[in-house]
């Protein structure tokens, strides 16, 4: 067999992974790599900023349930991925980072452009490691690749170092890896914990569904709808978990928690048994944890164990991939005739969502982010996917748009990283191309990110961009306003810039819009374009997202508009 | 008193993996000794701390998940051996006081390593309740200087934790 550059190796290993695509920028560390990029079928996009990288990788990943690739060169490149990675850290997104490192013989003498990647992403990576020979390399991809798409899925940075880009390797002799310490799980529930959980299955009355964003990683939508009109169970989603259940379905209740909808959380609180499918019971999710679900008995499903016990006592663990874990319960179920076909608990639940449904409209004149969430959802096919920045604009789009396909809402949960929506949304368009991909951004989140719109126009990839301008850092001006007396502490961003004419300084569609027939129509228009299209829609900053549940409150205590 | 033992990858850049996360989780931990172990390829790291039950199972399962760790268990001190080893340099001018240092060595079976004209430098093994024991009679001596190798434990009789 022919020896390869080490460079070489890692585009042959990449494609022996069947990787299509990988979003980065190139610099003084990783020319190596990028000159056997140059001659491979696999296409580059290029990125403006290293974190946008991160972030198309991300958002390529969670759409197309399958790793994303980005890369960056060693020192400055490595740490703008930081904040990319940490996003798909904390939302288990299964992303692989490849970054450059200095030759060998330089590490650790502040060589130009060294930083210790490893270390600085080791706490918000699944695994982060250095591979020191050329030798290591086609199975350190292998293994980057298994240890990011298995068990609870995550980040994986690979480092490096330039001469190993260099360096000769026989790419059919590796060196082994040892990763003796990680076991992929079947995934399978134990047959124990099934039988306890059916138990209270069984004897409950008044069941709750909260699915997460696990049900969504492990495709158990399908199991998760079956069992929930099964066993007559509303489901409410945490904001990971939106589209795990279609948002138009009879039994969904919309987005449980802080900002959750009014009857989600009324529902929590008056069940009798939780089943939480894939989520972890984030403080965003559960409000102040002492009061939470306090007469209810709750069923965890969970990959992870750790999750187990971490933020909440449960009566029964089961440590489990969600899809195996629904369809065990669910034919169990079905075998022991437990189906239901009246339930008081759905009247119920029912007549609280009648009951909330006029709580929701925001008062005052001008564009309200309720109704130009109901437009869109109205205007566009049911598979569009949508990206959010991070803030009001996020909290509005989890409220008010309804999901109806699963890895179709794509957004930055819990991390919470603004800027998030445009690089998402170009990863997003290059997983789907035929799929119209909308960015429901802010004006304070847009402009975090805004340089990459360059990437969108000369790839020609027709994200469109929805930017609700309220001229301020919103969601903190909330708080301001809420929690500190209206003491707007810098959260003025005025109104600047003109979103209209920066799209056309990058060469994309600029759409000013200031009535709901306009938006409409830009909507309608925006699903044929064939460059990217930024639509600014003024709104009030005194605009609020509502109801909302005070910071360390509980899920009853929540603020409606007064 | 809680003990760890994790059996880990020996390679660079393990050891940070594993205090990172204690580091990032908010544990807080007492002791940590790492050393070789009967298998090639593998370090012993071993933690002791204080905390109730669902923080030590907490950890353990979050440093379970680092790849490089193969095994970790929670060693029980009722159904395992544990010591530590202690280097302490006691002041000792005075003859009559040194006599009496040399008896205590003797009664804590200890070892004397080192000595000058004006110090013992003693070697003291033994669980923490006995190294403690002992510093605290020294201190009437003026301890000069103390070095603790924090502890190492084994389960009791045929149990091995690499299995």
């Amino acid at each position: 067999m022919m020896k390869l550059s080490g460079a070489k190796a890692i585009v042959e290993a990449l494609k022996k992974e069947k990787v299509e695509v990988i979003f980065g920028i190139p610099g003084g560390s990783t020319i190596p790599f990028y000159d056997a990029i140059y001659e491979s079928d696999i296409r580059h996009i290029l990125a403006r900023h290293e974190q946008c990288a991160a972030h198309m990788a991300d958002g390529y990943a969670r759409v197309k349930g399958f790793p994303g690739v980005c890369t960056a060169t060693s020192g400055p490149g490595a740490t703008n991925l930081v904040t990319g990675i940490a996003v798909a850290y904390m939302d288990s997104s299964p992303i692989i980072a490849i970054t450059g490192q200095v030759p060998r013989s330089m590490i650790g003498k502040d060589a130009f452009q060294e930083a210790d990647i490893v270390g600085i992403t080791t706490p918000i990576t699944k695994y982060a490691f250095q591979v020191t020979s050329a030798s290591q390399i086609p199975d350190a991809i292998r293994t980057a690749f298994l240890l990011a798409s298995t068990n609870r899925k995550g980040p994986v940075l690979v480092d490096v170092p330039k001469d190993v880009q260099l360096e000769e390797v026989d790419p059919d002799y590796p060196e082994r890896m040892n990763i003796k310490g990680y076991v992929v799980r079947s995934g399978d529930p134990h047959p124990y914990s099934v039988k306890k959980a059916l138990g209270l299955i069984m004897s409950s009355e008044r069941p709750i569904i909260i699915a997460g964003g696990g049900v969504i990683a492990s495709n158990a939508s399908e199991e998760l709808t079956k069992l929930a009109e099964l066993i007559l169970a509303p489901v409410a989603t945490t904001l990971m978990g939106k589209g795990a259940i279609p948002e138009s379905h009879p039994l969904s209740l919309g987005m449980v928690g802080m900002h959750g909808r009014g009857e989600a959380n009324k529902s929590v609180e008056e069940a009798d048994l939780i089943i939480a499918v894939g989520m972890r019971f984030g403080d965003r999710t559960t409000g102040k944890l002492d009061e939470f679900a306090r007469n209810s008995k709750i069923i965890h499903i969970d990959i992870d164990p750790a999750e187990i016990g971490k933020n909440i006592k449960v009566d029964v663990p089961i440590v489990a991939d969600a899809k195996k874990a629904l369809s065990v319960l669910y034919s169990k179920l079905v075998e022991v005739g437990s189906k239901r076909t009246e339930s008081e608990w759905v009247k119920r639940v029912n007549s609280l969502k009648e009951s909330f449904a006029s709580n929701y409209s925001e008062k005052g004149d001008g564009l309200k982010p309720s109704k130009l969430m109901k437009i869109l959802r109205d205007c566009i096919p049911s598979k569009s996917i949508v990206t959010t920045g991070v803030g009001q604009n996020q909290m509005w789009a989890a409220l008010h748009f309804k999901v109806l396909e699963p890895r179709t809402f794509i957004t930055s949960g819990g991390l919470g990283a603004m800027g998030f929506g445009l690089p998402a949304a170009i990863g997003a368009k290059v997983a789907s191309p035929d799929r119209p991909v909308f960015n429901i951004d802010g004006d304070g989140s847009f402009l975090m990110t805004e340089q990459d719109l360059a990437t969108a126009v000369s790839e020609g990839l027709p994200v469109i961009s929805i930017i609700l301008k309220n001229r301020a850092l919103g969601m903190v001006r909330q708080w301001q306003c809420l929690f500190c007396n209206r003491r707007y502490s810098h959260t003025d961003l005025g109104n600047v810039p003109d979103f209209v004419k920066l799209a056309e300084a990058y060469g994309a569609e600029g759409v000013m819009i200031e009535s709901y027939a306009a938006f409409e129509s830009a909507v309608k228009r925006s699903l044929k374009a064939e460059m990217p299209v930024v639509m600014e829609v003024p709104i009030s900053p005194d605009e609020k997202v509502l109801p909302m549940v005070p910071p360390g409150k509980g899920l009853k205590e929540v603020i409606w508009y007064g | 008193m809680h003990i760890i033992a994790a059996l880990v990858e020996d390679r660079p850049g393990v050891l940070f993996k594993v205090t990172s996360l204690i580091r990032r989780r908010g544990f807080n931990i007492d002791t940590i000794t790492v050393g070789g172990t009967e298998k090639e390829g593998l370090s012993r790291i071993t933690m002791t701390m204080r905390g109730d039950e669902s923080t030590v199972e907490q950890l353990v399962k979050q440093l379970s998940k680092i790849p490089d760790v193969v095994k970790i268990s929670e060693l029980k001190p009722s159904e395992s051996v544990y010591r530590e080893l202690a280097m302490v340099k006691v002041s000792a001018p005075d003859p009559a006081k040194r006599s009496d240092i040399l008896n205590y060595i003797t009664i804590f079976r200890g070892r004397v390593i080192d000595a000058s004209k004006d110090s013992l430098t003693i070697e003291m093994v033994g669980s923490p309740k006995k190294i403690n024991a002992f510093l605290e009679l020294m201190k009437g001596y003026g301890v000069v200087e103390l070095a603790r190798t924090g502890m190492v434990a084994l389960p009791r009789g045929t149990k091995s934790t690499s299995e």
